[in-house]
């Protein structure tokens, strides 16, 4: 089945220069695993097709139970170059949230998903 | 030594909430208080400010801030810390010992002042040694914008700030310090850290990177169960509750809303986060990847485990110039067909523009209530939507075109799509862009200097 990570993950982002970063985070320590293996680099550039012009790079916090990604040339230039309405990069969050990933029925019935939807 | 301290955050960016440092001061016990004013554009600005006047260039509102609690501070025993100094410190020192005398304080406090942050005279001493400043970005050489160039400052760390506060400093005011630092000198004043322990001083830096946006990590901003999050029109600003062995807890002051929880502490954790392994700082690297947590009692989070690397042999550079000029104009389109029609006004905007012969290096258009945050993601907004603003925005070098484009809004009301409104603002201001160039320069040629200024 689809599951949004709206359900999986919370998450904040910022911004350095014309790089936005995402902090992915379980919403439940057991999500991690599900996060660390779906949400890979390439599927969060294919996600941002059109919005991230550069490379989307990804590191493990599994301490943190987070994923954090940069997403290089984002920002319109960044900083007070932007024109954008969100030159900090400040709902790239919540955008990321929108991504849905496939879960096996069983592994979303285990980690208590499978009532959703 | 003390067992503890409890050093509190007052402010995340200067424009914060004014009476949040009043409050941390007035609602519990605390031993330090740490205002951060400065974000990276915030340099700039300040920049802007001093070339109008050449005693401008500080946070004001820091100033204005200590009138009202600095006899509080005094008298509790409260040291200040803060990098309110901005690109004009000893204005800044100035002023705030000037509002000290006028409180009474004369001969009862020091105010530290660090400087050795501002490079700008010697730009082309660099150059000249071979010191490219190449920008950390993009790799560009510093000449393309060597004439354009507003302010240069190096990051200075945590160690005139111990300095200062050694040499009995109650409040200390700096330019451009890390955010860290003004967190971490405290610690290390107190507990007598050595410069190399690097796993404390990357835990004293870890805490200051938790609190130093204020609330964003005690509730505000938090997506976490968002709509559960108790009061936060009366949100806590954090407190970060140090120990010697560099342990530490963030919490707030009981009665006050927010809350500080794992989850809330996570998003702050991550938040402005690039390789986690290498947190670097002037003080140490610090490893996010170490990090632990736990919930320590109510609106309570303990941080352990942290570990750090030795810090490097460069100090981070921040360099304004002047890039240009941007304006940023906006009309919203009301029901029916409010998206069809700010569409529509766009194309013929743009037509008019084009007839104009205006150029600029980036010309972006937005619909707020479509596409502004979330882009092609949100996917058609409904053909119902209730209204649509459009916001127009130019940037480029020449003044004359983008100071043209501003007079091209207000006209589709009159000569564009029906059904909009939205224009009392008046013409969009054009705006002189400063903006921020980031490089790394040898520690070596940066010398930060203390001063002790007797009230």
């Amino acid at each position: 089945m689809k599951i949004q990570l709206t359900q999986l993950a919370h998450a904040r982002s910022g911004d350095k220069g014309d790089t936005a970063n995402v902090g992915l985070i379980a919403l439940r320590d057991e999500f991690y695993p599900l996060l660390a293996r779906e949400v890979t680099a390439g599927r969060v550039k294919e996600h941002f097709k059109g919005i991230c012009h550069g490379e989307v790079e990804r590191y493990e916090l599994p301490n943190l139970g987070a994923l954090n990604f940069l997403l290089h040339e984002s920002l319109g230039g960044g900083g007070t170059l932007s024109l954008m309405t969100d030159a900090q990069g400040k709902t790239f969050s919540t955008a990321l949230l929108r991504m849905q990933i496939e879960v096996a029925d069983d592994e979303a019935a285990k980690l208590g998903l499978g009532t959703q939807n | 030594m003390r067992e503890k301290i409890r050093i509190a955050a007052g402010q995340g960016f200067w424009g914060d909430l004014l009476d949040a440092p009043v409050r941390q001061v007035e609602g519990g016990p605390i031993d330090y208080l740490m205002l951060d004013y400065l974000a990276e554009v915030t340099m700039s600005i300040m920049q802007k400010q001093k070339a109008r006047d050449p005693n401008a260039g500080y946070a004001r509102d820091f100033v204005n801030l200590m009138k009202e609690i600095l006899p509080a501070c005094v008298e509790r025993n409260i040291r200040v810390v803060a990098n309110a100094g901005g690109v004009n410190v000893p204005g800044c020192a100035t002023a705030v010992a000037e509002t000290a005398r006028q409180l009474g304080l004369s001969g009862k406090m020091k105010i530290g002042i660090v400087t050795g942050d501002d490079i700008l005279g010697r730009i082309d001493d660099f150059l000249g040694r071979g010191i490219e400043l190449r920008n950390m970005d993009t790799g560009e050489s510093l000449t393309t914008v060597r004439d354009k160039i507003q302010s240069a400052n190096a990051y200075l760390g945590a160690a005139p700030i111990v300095e200062a506060l050694h040499k009995e400093a109650r409040v200390v005011i700096t330019g451009r310090a890390t955010d860290t630092g003004l967190t971490l000198g405290p610690m290390i004043h107190e507990f007598g850290w050595a410069v190399d322990d690097w796993d404390k001083l990357a835990a004293g830096t870890i805490a200051g990177h938790i609190i130093e946006c204020g609330a964003q990590c005690s509730g505000g901003n938090c997506q976490y169960d968002w709509q559960s999050i108790p009061d936060l029109a009366n949100v806590g600003f954090p407190i970060a509750e140090a120990s010697p062995d560099a342990n530490f807890v963030i919490t707030k002051h009981d009665g006050t809303g927010g809350w500080v929880n794992v989850p809330s502490v996570k998003e702050q954790l991550v938040y402005e986060m690039g390789d986690p392994h290498e947190y670097i700082t002037p003080d140490c690297v610090a490893d996010f990847t170490t990090v632990q947590l736990a919930q320590d009692g109510p609106d309570r989070v303990r941080v352990f485990g942290i570990k750090g690397k030795p810090a490097t042999d460069f100090l981070k550079v921040s360099i304004s110039y002047s890039a240009g000029y941007k304006a940023v104009g906006t009309l919203v389109y009301s029901w029916p067909d409010a998206y069809a029609k700010a569409q529509a006004a766009d194309k013929i905007l743009r037509a008019r523009i084009d007839r104009l012969g205006l150029r600029f290096d980036q010309m972006l258009t937005e619909f707020v209530g479509v596409n502004a945050t979330h882009g092609t993601l949100a996917g058609q907004p409904s053909p119902d939507v209730a209204e649509v603003q459009l916001r127009i925005g130019v940037r480029g070098n020449d003044r004359g075109a983008v100071e043209r484009f501003t007079k091209e809004i207000a006209p589709l009301i009159l000569t564009g799509p029906p059904g909009v409104t939205g224009f009392a603002g008046g013409r969009p201001k054009v705006e002189e862009i400063v903006a921020y160039w980031p490089a790394l320069i040898p520690k070596s040629e940066i010398e930060a200097k203390v001063e002790i200024l007797d009230v």
